[in-house]
């Protein structure tokens, strides 16, 4: 059998608002996922220590204070600083698909914005890290 | 540090406390990779100093919040710690929220702190699999004391008193009478116990009658073995009782050092460690040796054979390949 992928869901950004990070976090869990959870008012730098000292595959961004695109040059940076620019991240909220190709660039791996199911966002993931499905549906 | 090291760098890696090679190594022992047990085997001569402290206690009863002060006064007191929080998996999915490291986020930048999270794999006894083992990465490493937080446990998970050299248990006012508390077989197994949440009315009483039930089971047995378990009231909220924790936990590894206990403890430990693994290879071979079980479960679902029948014909099965 194989081992569960870990995944860190942070909400990164100074708005107080978790729904969406929880949603992933729970998301993700339903899936198989080991999630670590880490809430609200996550620094770059908390992000990236977490991920390093918790070895998570994967990183999921939840954003919704529209301040997205200057959030998420200096998380990629600070996993780069710490040697865990190999995670896979993804980020999720409130991000006009016009920004999509940008976010791309700065090394996001892929954007789930309105519209998008978390079930596209799983299913992502697992086809980039190979984790199992444990209900065996795809 | 790429992906692929070496085991022989990880476990270099991990005696000189680098933090990405003692993640790494945590993975492939958690993963059962076969990189975890070669780096294990390179560590382990640089392990056996450090004092490992079992935290446990009912679920939201404040183990991690606490364990956060604990953190705090140990970094005072200039000691490198390291914590290892496991919470449960579920039973169905696999799949687990870790919610632990997110009362202790404030030490993230301290590299005199490693948090990390483990989900339980559906082990039992609030437990993973490998919880010693990991420790032992974190011993090779440096760190002492390392905080094992057991998953929020009922009234019968006790492992951890196997695997730790002392054992807090964390009980919360609110939780029922003393007869509650009288009745929870984890309570024999605290060297400390901490009343959590000690700024709330109800903790005081509680204390106190924890005080006077611990008395009585003390003068049953407890001075046979020479420790008096200690009571503490503690406040995570309002940072009081720290202190007095600490106390009592260098106190008690004082006395394991200074009697035969902490041999015994580690030799159960140890002991311990190793009748799991041998456990966890045995049932893995059984089931490779019978190829498919279906056919035995089959006969039990069946009722034509009993479920120890069967363990046995499989355990008969593994035999006859050798
Ligand atoms: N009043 C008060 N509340 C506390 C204290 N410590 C923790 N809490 C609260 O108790 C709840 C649970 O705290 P945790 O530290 O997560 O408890 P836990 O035992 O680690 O929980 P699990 O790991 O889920 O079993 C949180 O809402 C805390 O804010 C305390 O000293 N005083
Ligand atoms: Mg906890």
């Amino acid at each position: 059998m194989k081992q569960p992928v870990r995944i860190l869901v942070a909400k990164p950004g100074l708005d107080g608002h978790d729904r969406g990070a929880k949603v992933m976090a729970r998301a993700f869990r339903d899936a198989g996922f080991e999630v670590i959870y880490t809430g609200l008012f996550q620094t770059p730098e908390m992000i990236a220590n977490a991920a390093l000292q918790e070895d998570v595959d994967v990183v999921g961004l939840s954003i919704l204070s529209g301040a997205h695109m200057s959030l998420f040059p200096p998380i990629i940076e600070a996993l780069r600083q710490v040697g865990r620019d190999d995670a896979l991240v993804i980020a999720g909220g409130t991000i006009p698909a016009t920004d999509i190709p940008r976010i791309r660039e700065m090394g996001i791996a892929e954007v789930f914005g309105p519209g998008t199911r978390l079930q596209d966002a799983i299913q992502f993931v697992r086809e980039r890290t190979g984790a199992d499905d444990p209900e065996g549906s795809t | 540090m790429p992906r692929s090291a070496s085991p022989e760098t990880l476990a270099t890696g991990v005696i000189g406390g680098d933090t990405a090679s003692i993640a790494r190594s945590i993975t492939a022992i958690e993963n059962d990779a076969p990189a975890g047990r070669e780096v294990l085997d390179r560590i382990f001569p640089h392990t056996g100093a450090a004092h490992i402290i079992g935290v446990t206690g009912p679920p939201g009863s404040g183990k991690s919040s606490l364990v956060n002060e604990i953190i705090r006064e140990t970094r005072g007191r200039g000691k490198k710690i390291a914590v290892l929080a496991i919470d449960p998996s579920s039973p169905i999915t696999g799949g687990a929220t870790l919610g632990d490291r997110i009362r202790m986020l404030e030490w993230h930048a301290d590299p005199g702190v490693f948090v990390r999270s483990m989900a339980s794999r559906r082990f039992g006894g609030g437990l993973a699999q490998h919880t010693l083992t990991v420790a032992h990465v974190f011993d090779a490493a440096g760190f002492d004391p390392i905080v094992i937080e057991t998953v929020g446990t009922g009234q019968d998970e006790v492992a951890i008193a196997a695997l730790a050299h002392s054992t807090v248990l964390v009980q919360v006012p609110g939780m029922g009478d003393s007869v509650q508390t009288l009745k929870a077989g984890s309570l024999e197994i605290g060297d400390v116990i901490a009343v959590s949440k000690g700024d709330r009315p109800e903790a005081q009483a509680l204390a106190r009658d924890l005080r006077r039930l611990q008395t009585l089971v003390d003068d049953m047995d407890g001075l046979m073995h020479g420790w008096r378990t200690k009571v503490v009231t503690t406040s995570a909220t309002e940072r009081t009782g720290i202190d007095t924790l600490l106390a009592a936990l260098a106190e008690h590894r004082a006395w394991l050092r200074d009697s035969e206990e902490w041999e015994l403890r580690t030799r159960r430990m140890l002991g311990t460690e190793i009748a799991s693994r041998v456990q966890q290879r045995l049932l893995a071979d059984v089931v490779a040796a019978s190829e498919s079980t279906g056919d035995v479960i089959e006969q039990v679902v069946a009722r034509s054979v009993s479920p120890l029948a069967a363990a046995d014909r499989m355990l008969e099965r593994l035999r006859s390949r050798r």
